[in-house]
């Protein structure tokens, strides 16, 4: 019998790469966060992370194998990300049912009802959060106190929250965690956005395995170190020096890990870095002038809508001119 | 009191300015449509599928609205009756024309023709066509990834994955001539539609020299041309070793079907024949 | 720091396996098929029929047109018949069979290995020659050269650019032609710098090739005006456009030909086919072609004759592996699949590369991740995501819009696409309707 040879249209070469690899190193990316928040927060972080991770998941093969009636994608490690990336957006002590309807919102909602991986317009994780925080606000603002300060107390105040709430800022400095900790991670907040180091350091993993690019996060913190800074050159009584806008709350969470979500981010350097900017000028706004003592989930998410609109005029470089 | 007074008052104001605006807006903008163009539209199917040649059903009823003669225009897939009723609505005479079915002129299902390599690029006829001969070793057949099933506002094409070819179903298609755009092989053609959905046709469009053909598919045309003696009403033509049955002009006899030695003529929606003797094995075609 | 192109591109494993072995020549066939058609634009008309005794070097189909070339027959013998066969693409192409019978030259070809180094034709009569000797570009492309070296009018050359990147992976026949040719290479410059009126040529070659590097920057200093650059490792290097970019560091604009930045690029071996045809009055009807693949027992590279089946090259590098699953002619980047051994070597065809089972079936397609990796390697600046988008939903003068005319194919996008999705499938089929729109408006 003759042979038969496959034929296709070139390239018949591929690169190893593939969507589960980046996936995977994402979480990668997390693991030393996951373990630094089990060390501060107890096992509780590990009970709220796993719940998390367990319910994306099942509700991921769920929805797809009974509702859309397709081959369920679990096994990309999409949901995954979801998952911890949700719990690192939550408190420890948050209860396990809201953490499922969490779940929920973010994988039916944001993503499966928008066409799955890579049709969502939102970040599924951020939408499942702030979907949390509007209908949960106490529970999803109630922090547990860091098990290491040893402080005794049952709910302790997030550096943002002293920020917010304190009358003064030589009142809120008095009562702010040093810089130090800060960086180090011994506060308290969200599973993880503790740690500023270990985020620093997974950025540059992912930096590393090409699976992020600079522009985002540097937009977004630098910009937001600008405007702190001219505030607080302006009127240092008033408004906190920029070191705290930087290392406290979600902002490097953000920046690193969910502003550079692919879908959810322009496609060209340039436009990365006004999607970056974008998200910078929304959480500094909010910090300084809205309600919420954080804004970055906000700020992702309105700069996740205007994605599409940068992406049909921001136009990469061309070869040879305009 | 005067709460309520005031209220109606600005309210009664408001309304009575909007109004003006929107009078003297409509009058400004006010654009004369002839009335009959709704009335043709609503009898028309609706489908906007522009077998008619027309961008969608508004565009055949303006042209029909402006027409003097209905002779040109023809919705395929409403067919004589609602060409009928556009008649009277805008009284013309109305023209009959004979109703048409697509048809797929090939029959080079997998247990014909043998495949010779496996394509692995995007799945479409029209990628597919555009790199390569296609899977067999013939290059004009059917390709099987169904862009005329994609093409086909009326589900009237079943893919039929597993044989290779598609097969049109004569009670959906209203000949609208969407896939005949879409198959990038030019296999589709609008036929003449016969009662009981019978047919004659040369399921075949292979050019090649016989030799080569025969060998890339067991019913291909081979272009021997003894159809084309033996037809009574001058209905086959030969050329570039190819058969073909004009479908106006054939009258269903089916010699050819009998005559052709590789059965790339076949029969559609006939009674199954008595074999007879002389007739040695005539095709049973499906 | 090497030059590079500056936009995108990829670094596929170069699994340059046959780097090391000699230019051998491949055994005469018993037939060949020769076809009319082995270059860009209109086929050649054959003028041989059936019966016909045929030499080696004889023109067997004339060319047709400006943008067109002579066929010579590549051997002797006589001719079985003028017919149709199936091309690299499955689809039926004419073409010219001949039954081999020895071995027997034209008169004229000087048949030795002697160096010939003078010359003293002008430049109009090297390009003459150059298009009666049925020189195409050797690179691939197979544009006819004597039509490049006729700039359009009010457009000069300035200088001449020498291709021997051989940026896709597995291939070696320039590398080869460039360690054993490099004498007649840089002639043939000579001859070609000549033609264009230029006095600067400079042959751009990738780094991992260190040998043919340091040869020719010696053998440079004893010729006029030619220059060696080393290039980083890069793919699409050998792209004209990319080429001009990475040397000159112009950029020739969206839509125009080299020549509107005054480069001129050739392909090393057709500097050699140029070297033979005038100072050995040798036609072009044979080739260096690399044999190749994982599984390949003999790893080679032959001077072939054109119109050899790839069969033959195949049995000569050790036979036809187990377990291939596909064939190619060309490199894994940019080269065709073919779907039989029956296929040709034409004028085009720089390799065969043989690929194991495993590695021939593209990956499961999944959904975009928007990862923009395809718009970072894109060479061209485009949109490769975007461009398959509306390529799929048939929305073309957009594509039009976001310039898919200036894709050169070069699949990096593709070979990039962590969700394996057919990017340069669509692009292709978009590029093609929208060049028949284009068309159909003039």
């Amino acid at each position: 019998m003759k042979k038969i040879f496959t034929v296709a249209p070139s390239p018949h070469v591929h690169s190893n790469d593939s969507t589960q690899k980046i996936m995977y190193r994402v979480v990668y990316a997390m693991l030393p966060l996951l373990a630094w928040s089990v060390f501060v927060f107890g096992l509780d972080a590990l009970r709220v992370t796993l719940i998390a991770v367990v319910a994306s998941l099942a509700f991921e093969y769920l929805i797809q194998k009974f509702l859309l009636k397709v081959k369920p994608t679990v096994t990309d490690g999409s949901a995954l990300i979801t998952g911890i990336l949700l719990s690192f957006n939550v408190p420890s002590n948050l209860p396990w049912w809201i953490i499922i309807i969490g779940a929920l919102a973010a994988i039916g909602i944001a993503k499966l009802s928008f066409g799955g991986l890579g049709g969502n317009i939102f970040n599924p994780a951020l939408v499942g959060r702030v979907f949390l925080l509007i209908s949960f606000p106490v529970q999803m603002t109630s922090w547990p106190v860091n098990i290491k300060s040893g402080i005794d107390a049952v709910t302790a105040a997030t550096p943002l929250g002293i920020i917010k709430e304190s009358t003064s800022i030589a009142d809120a400095l008095n009562s702010l965690p040093s810089i130090t900790d800060m960086l180090i991670g011994n506060t308290g907040g969200s599973l993880g956005e503790m740690s500023a180091v270990l985020i620093v350091l997974g950025g540059l993993y992912m930096l590393w395995k090409k699976v992020i690019t600079w522009h985002i996060p540097v937009a977004v913190i630098a910009t937001v170190a600008i405007i702190a800074s001219i505030f607080w050159l302006i009127n240092p009584d008033v408004y906190i020096n920029p070191a705290y806008q930087i290392l406290s709350g979600g902002l490097l969470l953000g920046a690193v890990f969910m502003a550079t979500d692919m879908v959810t981010s322009p496609m060209t350097p340039k436009g990365q870095i006004i999607f970056g900017v974008g998200i910078g000028l929304i959480t500094i706004s909010i910090r300084m002038f809205g309600a919420y003592p954080e804004g970055i989930s906000f700020a992702i998410l309105i700069m996740n809508a205007f994605t599409p609109l940068i992406n049909n005029y921001v136009k990469p470089k061309r070869f040879g001119g305009k | 009191m005067s709460i309520i007074l005031y209220t109606v008052a600005t309210l009664a104001i408001i309304g009575a300015t909007a109004a003006i605006i929107l009078y003297f807006v409509a009058q400004k903008f006010k654009v004369f449509e002839d009335p009959r163009i709704d009335e043709v539209e609503e009898s028309l199917p609706s489908a906007n599928c522009g077998g008619c040649g027309f961008a969608g059903c508004r565009a055949f009823a303006e042209a029909c609205v402006k027409a003097t003669d209905l002779g040109e225009l023809n919705c395929p897939v409403g067919g004589a009756e609602t060409m009928e009723s556009v008649a009277s609505i805008l009284g013309l005479e109305a023209v009959k024309k004979a109703p048409r079915v697509a048809f797929i002129r090939c029959n080079g299902t997998c247990d014909h023709r043998p495949k010779t390599n496996a394509f692995d690029g995007a799945s479409t006829c029209a990628i597919s066509a555009a790199s390569y001969g296609g899977e067999t070793d013939c290059e004009f057949g059917c390709l099987g990834y169904g862009d005329c099933v994609e093409s086909c506002e009326f589900d009237a094409i079943d893919l039929r994955a597993d044989m290779g070819v598609p097969l049109i179903l004569d009670d959906k298609c209203v000949a609208c001539g969407a896939c005949v755009e879409a198959c990038p092989k030019n296999l589709i053609e609008l036929r003449k539609m016969y009662p009981k959905g019978r047919k004659v046709v040369v399921a075949c469009r292979n050019e090649a020299k016989g030799g080569v053909a025969r060998k890339s598919c067991e019913v291909a045309c081979i272009g021997c041309g003894k159809c084309e003696k033996v037809c009574n009403f001058d209905a086959i033509t030969i050329e570039n070793n190819l058969a073909f049955i004009d479908s106006d002009k054939c009258k269903l006899c089916r010699k050819c079907v009998s005559v052709c030695p590789t059965h790339a003529i076949i029969e559609v929606g006939f009674p199954p024949r008595k074999i007879k003797e002389e007739e040695k094995e005539s095709s049973t075609a499906k | 720091m090497l030059k590079t192109f500056n936009l995108g591109g990829v670094h596929p494993p170069e699994n340059k396996l046959s780097a090391d072995k000699k230019i051998e020549n491949l055994p005469l066939p018993k037939t060949v098929f020769i076809p009319v058609a082995q270059h860009i634009g209109a086929p050649a008309s054959p003028v041989v029929k059936r019966g016909d005794e045929v030499k080696v070097g004889q023109v067997i189909a004339q060319s047709s047109g400006f943008v067109s070339t002579n066929i010579h027959s590549s051997v002797s013998g006589k001719v079985k018949k003028v017919d149709v066969s199936a091309d690299s693409s499955g689809y039926s192409k004419q073409g010219i069979f001949i039954d081999v019978a020895g071995d027997e030259w034209m008169e004229e070809i000087d048949r030795t290995e002697e160096l010939v180094k003078e010359f003293n034709l002008d430049g109009s009569e090297i390009v003459k020659k150059i298009q009666e000797a049925g020189i195409v570009g050797l690179g691939g492309a197979t544009f006819p050269t004597h039509v490049k070296l006729v700039p359009p009018k009010g457009m000069k050359a300035e200088v001449l650019l020498l291709n021997g990147v051989e940026c896709e992976p597995y291939l070696t026949s320039d590398h080869r032609l460039m360690l054993e040719k490099a004498d007649e290479i840089m002639v043939g410059i000579q001859l070609l710098m000549k033609s264009l009126q230029v006095n600067k040529a400079v042959i751009g070659i990738e780094n991992n090739k260190p040998d043919a590097i340091q040869l020719l920057t010696e053998k440079a200093k004893e010729y006029q005006g030619v220059s060696v650059v080393a290039l980083k490792v890069q793919y699409p290097q050998g792209g004209e456009k990319q080429l001009i970019n990475a040397v000159t560091g112009k950029e020739v604009p969206s839509g125009a030909l080299p020549i509107a930045v005054g480069a001129v690029v050739s392909n090393v071996g057709t500097a050699f086919a140029v070297y033979e045809a005038i100072q050995k009055n040798k036609p072009l009807f044979e080739r260096i072609v690399t044999v190749t693949g994982k599984g390949v027992s003999k790893p080679s590279n032959f001077r072939v004759r054109v119109g050899t089946a790839t069969s033959e090259l195949v049995e000569a590098a050790g036979g036809l592996p187990e377990n291939t699953g596909k064939v190619i002619s060309g490199g894994p980047m940019m080269g065709r699949a073919i779907p039989s051994l029956d296929v040709p070597v034409t004028k085009g065809t720089s390799g065969i590369l043989l690929m194991q089972e495993e590695e021939s079936k593209r990956g499961e397609v999944l959904n975009c991740i928007r990862c923009a990796r395809c718009v970072s390697v894109c060479p061209m600046g485009l949109e490769p995501y975007l461009l398959m988008t509306l390529g799929e939903k048939h929305i073309f003068d957009r594509a039009e819009e976001e310039r898919v005319m200036d894709c050169i194919e070069c699949g990096s996008c593709s070979f990039t696409c962590p969700s394996h999705r057919p990017l340069l499938d669509y692009i292709r089929y978009g590029k093609g309707k929208v060049g028949q729109i284009i068309r159909s408006r003039k």
